[in-house]
């Protein structure tokens, strides 16, 4: 079948089963937005800024564990769009980005809106492609979607010169892909997986370390029948916050920088630590030398460059998070046949990690006055019965919200993990309102990082997607205020955002609702007003500036050497020496 | 804290040596760009990289060499392998293998020294490709030892000019295996009977 190439372009993305694409329009893929006009079965969503179409395909993945896909101009607009390829190669979150180009015969000439889109994204995508000939759209476009959702999933970006898209030529569409360069290894080694289960099964102090992968790879079913087998603690990272129950007797919440002091104490005492689908980023480990020092590691990943990347793992398993626990679940109850269950001899850690949850719980300052930021979060959680989707920005919102949000399902929380873009809340939840449609979808922000994205208000209006946005206002970069107050001595200095714009006058600028709250007892009654709004909604909420994030291990420090309270001189003292320069 | 058990990954690692890494990619635009941006992106030092063609048009191979402890080399040949476009990674460091370099190199050529150069290159079996009053150019292919030798005898008389190419390097031995009766059902290019000298 011949056809022009936009047309194959569309044609194809049908035929992977998309249904939304975010985009926005530009020069060199008008042929597309021509065959888009009367094109069936695709929903267009218009975002005002490239970066967010990216971040709502990146919403829209991470929500329904499809591939998102986004669409901009030539130029500027992939220059634009790369903050969000290197958040989704960051987070393994698998997006296919098509951009457009000058004709092929311009390229390199320094055309109009011409970047070299291909050298630009290379570093930050799982793979991209320049598209030469028509005839290849077809296979290249299947290879993006294999590429972007097999293995370690991620970003995936083709490059679609004008030229090609308006010249006609063979649908060429392939059954199969096959790549002889590209062999994900899925099973896990059936060797380590025993030594993983007889440590696991033998082990007096051990600890599950859960990340990303496990939602990337549905695995949460099988994490929770191991944890609930072996009677394992359960940690997870910023990244697997939803895979494993937040409410769970086995969960001690988020370990790493801001983490809960009984899961960094745990880590640290641990004698078998099971890491799974996650990747001991230092906002992880703190200091990699004094990280569980006394343990054993097991490392479960898709990604062989994972392992041992930063730690030195004991015994390591490639494949498939799900997979793997599967056959690990097996190999432990056979385990367990010859050996026991081990669970006796486990009392004690499970009574030592119970004095950690007692004697050091999240804790915060009530005030009568003064909204307390931790406070809003809980009230969001109770409402809400951890049932909604929850996006955020990044800062200090965003750690409150990661450890406060009591998370029951996986794929509820979207959250810039690796690369921390501010900005990334509003678009992102676009993305996963559209994806959800029926859903409550909240995007917990600070006036920071809300106003990087703050355009996307309009798309929310006209495309009707009624993302719900609390803004935990602190009018301030808060999370660098913090670091000024503890580690750079108060000397506070670019921090300040003085109650600027009035956001209850945005909100109404767009179309949106706008709400503000000052008081305590004014929250509960603007949450449960904000979440019964079937529109878009800003919620203001004025909180105490001075509060900080607790605990927090300085950077560069080691998990154990966390702060828990507002710092003395001393504190601070000790949190400038560890200071290495991160 | 009492001193725990070193867990960083230089700590315990062995001493920087160098690396000669082969790798088996698709021959496809950008793919040189995509490793040595590799290299620029993660801070490895890359001492020398050769590119061409095997018997399979498709398929080029790169050899890089490449210095660092053992764990930045079983980063390297990871985050290798990782790229889409390569196919197989093959460190032949502790390999039997052959390694060969060519150079070019321009010397002054003075009454005086002209024999000695020609009796030197003789000796390491080096050729005279240009010649003129006052200069020689001389081709000389070897390992590392012996173009650095070379070089030190040549340096008296006074280089202008040197041309390496890099390394390639290929493994000894009869190293395609007997196939087997039932043929494979994705073909491996390490099998192609026509890509020989690739160890697994």
């Amino acid at each position: 079948m011949r056809l022009p190439g936009a047309r194959i372009v569309l044609e194809c993305l049908k035929r992977e089963g998309v249904d939304i694409v975010f985009g926005l329009p530009g020069g060199a893929v008008l042929p597309i937005y021509d065959a888009l006009y009367d094109f069936q079965g695709l929903r267009h969503i218009l975002v005002r800024q490239e970066a967010a179409a990216g971040h709502a395909a990146e919403g829209y993945a991470r929500a329904t564990g499809k591939v998102g896909v986004c669409l901009v101009t030539s130029g500027p607009a992939c220059t634009n769009l790369v903050t969000a390829l290197q958040d989704a190669m960051m987070d393994s979150i698998p997006i296919v980005a098509f951009t457009g180009q000058v004709p092929t015969h311009l390229i390199g000439n320094d055309a109009f809106q011409e970047a070299d889109n291909v050298g630009i994204t290379r570093s930050a995508t799982k793979h991209n492609f320049l598209v030469k000939d028509g005839k290849d759209l077809g296979p290249i476009i299947r290879e993006a979607f294999h590429i972007a959702q097999t293995g370690r999933p991620g970003p995936v970006h083709v490059d679609l010169p004008k030229d090609i898209l308006v010249k006609e030529a063979e649908l060429i569409w392939p059954d199969k892909v096959t790549m002889r360069s590209y062999n994900p290894n899925y099973e896990g080694h059936a060797g380590q997986i025993k030594r993983a289960a007889r440590s696991m099964v033998r082990a007096g102090k051990p600890v599950l370390y859960v990340g990303g992968g496990v939602i990337s790879s549905n695995a949460h079913a099988e994490l929770r029948e191991l944890a609930e087998l072996t009677e394992i603690p359960v940690t997870t990272t910023l990244m697997g916050l939803g895979a494993f129950p937040s409410e769970h007797p086995l969960s001690i919440e988020m370990l790493g920088m801001h983490g809960t002091y009984y899961a960094n104490m745990a880590v640290h005492h641990s004698d078998v630590l099971i890491a799974v689908g996650a990747r001991f980023d230092d906002r992880v480990t703190g200091r990699v030398d004094a990280f569980a020092p006394h343990a054993e590691i097991i490392h479960i990943d898709i990604d062989p460059s994972s392992i041992s990347k930063n730690i030195k793992v004991d015994v390591p398993i490639v494949g498939d998070c799900r997979r793997v626990l599967r056959a690990l679940v097996e190999a432990v109850r056979e385990e367990m046949k010859t050996t026991g269950d081990g669970r006796e001899g486990r009392r004690p850690w499970h009574a030592q990690i119970a004095e950690w949850k007692k004697t050091q719980p999240l804790r915060y300052d009530w005030d009568d006055d003064v909204i307390k930021p931790q406070y809003v979060i809980q009230e969001i959680s109770n409402l809400t019965r951890g049932e909604a989707m929850i996006v955020t920005g990044v800062g200090q919102h965003q750690m409150w919200a990661a450890q406060y949000y009591k998370f029951k399902h996986p794929r509820a929380w979207f959250t810039s993990g690796g690369l921390g873009t501010m900005g990334y809340g509003l678009p992102t939840a676009m993305g996963v309102q559209a994806a959800h449609p029926n859903k409550q979808v909240i995007n917990i922000d600070g006036d920071g990082s809300f106003q990087m994205n703050s355009q996307e208000l309009a798309t929310c209006f006209v495309e009707k997607l009624p993302v719900k946005t609390v803004i935990i206002n602190n009018s301030g970069h808060g999370m660098v205020r913090q670091w000024q107050r503890i580690i750079y001595k108060e000397r506070y200095c670019a921090i300040d955002l003085p109650g600027i714009p009035d956001w209850v006058k945005l909100a109404e600028a767009y179309g949106c609702v706008g709400l503000r709250v000052t008081k305590p007892s004014e929250v509960v009654p603007a949450l449960e007003k904000m979440l019964s709004t079937p529109a878009p909604v800003i919620l203001d909420v004025c909180v105490d500036k001075d509060e900080c994030v607790f605990p927090m291990v300085p950077a560069g420090g080691a998990n154990t050497d966390m702060i828990l309270t507002p710092p003395t001189r001393e504190v601070r003292d000790r949190a400038e020496k560890s200071q290495t320069g991160f | 804290m009492s001193g725990p058990p070193a867990r960083t990954m230089t700590a315990n690692g062995s001493e920087p040596r160098k690396h000669t890494i082969s790798v088996l990619v698709e021959n496809k635009f950008g793919v040189l760009s995509r490793v040595a941006g590799l290299f620029s992106a993660r801070g490895y030092n890359i001492e020398s990289l050769s590119v061409g063609e095997t018997l399979d048009p498709t398929v080029s191979r790169m050899t890089l060499v490449v210095s660092g402890d053992e764990f930045v080399i079983e980063q390297v040949t990871k985050q290798l392998h990782k790229l889409i476009d390569v196919i197989k990674v093959n460190d032949l460091t502790d390999e039997s293998h052959v390694d060969r370099e060519l150079m070019l190199v321009r010397v002054n050529a003075e009454p005086q020294h002209r024999e000695e150069i020609l009796r030197t290159a003789d000796i390491f079996r080096a050729k005279v490709v240009d010649v003129t009053q006052v200069s020689f150019v001389l081709e000389a292919t070897g390992d590392e030892g012996k173009l650095e030798a070379l070089i030190e005898l040549l340096r008296p008389m006074g280089i202008q000019e040197i041309v390496r190419t890099g390394k390639v390097a290929i493994a000894r031995g009869p190293k395609t295996r007997p196939r087997k009766a039932e043929p494979a059902k994705r073909p491996r290019v390490s099998e192609d009977p026509r890509v020989v000298g690739f160890a697994d």
